[in-house]
């Protein structure tokens, strides 16, 4: 069966209380809106983006625990790192909460592995990647929000 | 107070109730709906969604059954045995419907998909030919999706205009906010008789009478009504009245629309096809008489016939006898759950049915979904097809636990312990 606990671990748990890099971004110059209308989840990601290097990333919104810790520790994971590392690290995200992750290979994704727990509850993938796609809009300079619904 | 003398108390509460409703034995209710007595993830299933759709009692399930196994033909059409066997009970459940909600006329009763389906009905027929440019369809700010999106489209199609009658903070509607918004331009009123968010009732028969009074015909959105309290047409004289089989313990794809005969006679049909027609050629087509005139093509014809069983199961349990089950656990779950620190109820009218809507202090009501659900506790969370609701109150989303004839204490009481692992888990 699966378990509470593999889903909100105490990372997640302490990340949805007090998310880290949850502000506006004064310097932004991408940014983009994610919003899951049915849970009710709503999040705005802000990137600093020089040349393909990402030198800052907010976010701001609310949502359920999932969705708001996915949120944070995205921010955290992807400071400093570029455009590339950023669609690569989603890549595995995703296969991870929806459970097609390889065995071994997660070293790159580090603190992200908290959420492999999601995949165990799959109407919640939706909350875990919404901030994901949102990121990736912005990235992609969408202008219309995106939902993971 | 102690937890043992809680306890107690909450206890001889339970007896008290027990008591106060002798003609309505729970367990003897639960046991006709064999969904019930299964396991869920390990735990037994407490089922607290019953707005969304209710269960199924023996009765229902076996009449489907029996239909196809033993009765099944397409209606009004053949002259063999099993053909007018199945319209016979096709009709049969239809002048159950007729009884059920007090019509004057079984040719009142129009069998539709459901209450989304009747709505629209309505909105493209009655509406299409009663609503022009610069006019006015008049909802209440506390409609589900179904009664809002089919007058929208209504609206932009003929450059007319929905009016929303506001609801104060305890989700009940300002009845002189609503006098004032009726008008000479007002051609329709739409509103709901219990709110699936809130679970406000809405005091229908004075604003029937405010409408009728500016010869305004009244619809009424009766999703949420019916499984709860006896519903007469006639004495609400209201002008159409939807509601769904699936939230009546009948099944899902069969719902009723109530109209009065005479504006049903005078409205356009709804969709072209098979049986709504008595005469066709290619130059002209008579249409058929009430109420096949809107019952285009072959119908779902053993949800029919279930929709007639499960009326007559609801209605064999005793409306009132009903009614004061649903006031009871109401009353109980309200005074439980809003004991619960950091929760607070959404949608607190003095006039209720069968919604307890709540939110959780720093708890997203998907949490408390995810952790209830691994206690086996079914509700739903999320905005609940009323987004402007959600608006009005500025939230989200919220928790709803929700009532049926087969709930008992006992579930209010899991709910209550659910929602303290709820809190465990997020301390």
């Amino acid at each position: 069966m699966s378990d509470l606990r593999d889903l909100y671990q105490d990372v997640i748990l302490e990340h949805s209380k007090a998310p880290r890099n949850c502000r506006e971004l004064a310097t932004a110059n991408h940014k983009a809106e994610g919003y899951n209308p049915l849970c009710g989840d709503r999040f705005t990601v802000y990137l600093d983006l020089e040349g393909d290097c990402i030198r800052d990333i907010t976010f701001q919104g609310s949502g359920c625990a999932i969705s708001k810790a996915s949120a944070s520790m995205m921010t955290q994971s992807l400071k400093g790192k570029t455009r590339a590392d950023a669609e690569r690290l989603f890549e595995r995200f995703h296969r991870l909460v929806t459970g097609q992750a390889e065995n071994g290979n997660q070293t790159e994704l580090g603190k992200l592995t908290v959420f492999s727990g999601v995949s165990e509850f799959p109407v919640r993938v939706k909350c875990a990647t919404l901030a994901w796609h949102t990121l990736h809009a912005a990235l992609a300079g969408k202008q219309e929000a995106v939902s993971t619904e | 107070m102690t937890t043992a003398a809680k306890k107690l108390e909450s206890e001889s509460r339970t007896v008290e109730l027990r008591h106060a409703n002798r003609r309505f034995d729970v367990e003897r209710v639960r046991r006709d709906f064999p969904i019930l007595a299964q396991k869920i993830r390990g735990k037994a299933l407490v089922y607290l969604d019953s707005a969304a759709t209710s269960q199924k009692p023996q009765v229902v399930i076996d009449t489907i059954t029996r239909y196809y196994e033993q009765g099944n033909a397409n209606i009004h059409r053949g002259v063999h045995y099993l053909s007018e066997h199945a319209t016979k009970e096709h009709e049969a459940a239809r002048q159950t419907a007729q009884a059920f909600l007090n019509a004057a006329r079984a040719e009142e009763i129009v069998y539709v998909r459901g209450t989304t389906e009747a709505i629209n009905l309505v909105a493209q027929t009655y509406g299409r030919t009663h609503v022009g440019a610069g006019d006015e369809v008049l909802i209440s700010g506390m409609e589900h999706h179904s009664n809002i999106v089919p007058w929208q489209i209504l609206c932009e199609e003929k450059h007319a205009k929905l009016r929303v009658a506001p609801i104060n903070d305890s989700g009940e509607l300002l009845l002189e906010e609503f006098a004032k918004l009726l008008g000479p331009r007002t051609k329709l009123v739409a509103v709901t008789h219990v709110s699936n968010a809130l679970g406000t009732i809405v005091p229908l028969k004075p604003m029937i009478e405010m409408a009728h009074r500016l010869n305004i015909p009244v619809l009424v959105d009766g999703a949420q009504a019916v499984p709860h309290m006896k519903v007469d047409v006639q004495a609400l004289d209201c002008d159409f009245y939807a509601f769904s089989g699936h939230k009546v313990y009948g099944p899902t794809g069969i719902g009723v629309l109530y109209g009065k005969s005479a504006l049903l006679d005078a409205m356009p049909p709804y969709q072209g096809g098979g049986d709504m027609i008595s005469s066709v050629t290619f130059e002209k087509t008579i249409y058929n008489k009430l109420p096949y005139k809107f019952e285009a093509g072959t119908p779902d014809i053993a949800g029919a016939i279930a929709l007639g069983a499960a009326i007559q199961y609801l209605s064999g349990l005793g409306m009132e006898n009903v009614a004061a089950h649903g006031q009871e656990l109401l009353a109980y779950g309200t005074e439980a759950v809003s004991a619960i620190p950091g929760v607070r109820l959404v949608g607190t009218a003095k006039q209720k049915t069968g919604v307890l809507s709540f939110v959780m202090e720093g708890v997203h009501p998907h949490d408390i979904g995810t952790v209830l659900d691994q206690e086996g506790i079914a509700i739903r969370t999320g905005h609940h097809c009323s987004q402007p609701v959600m608006q009005r109150f500025d939230i989200p989303a919220t928790a709803r636990a929700s009532f049926a004839v087969y709930n008992s204490t006992e579930d209010v009481d899991a709910l209550v312990r659910g929602i303290e692992k709820v809190r465990e888990v997020f301390a």
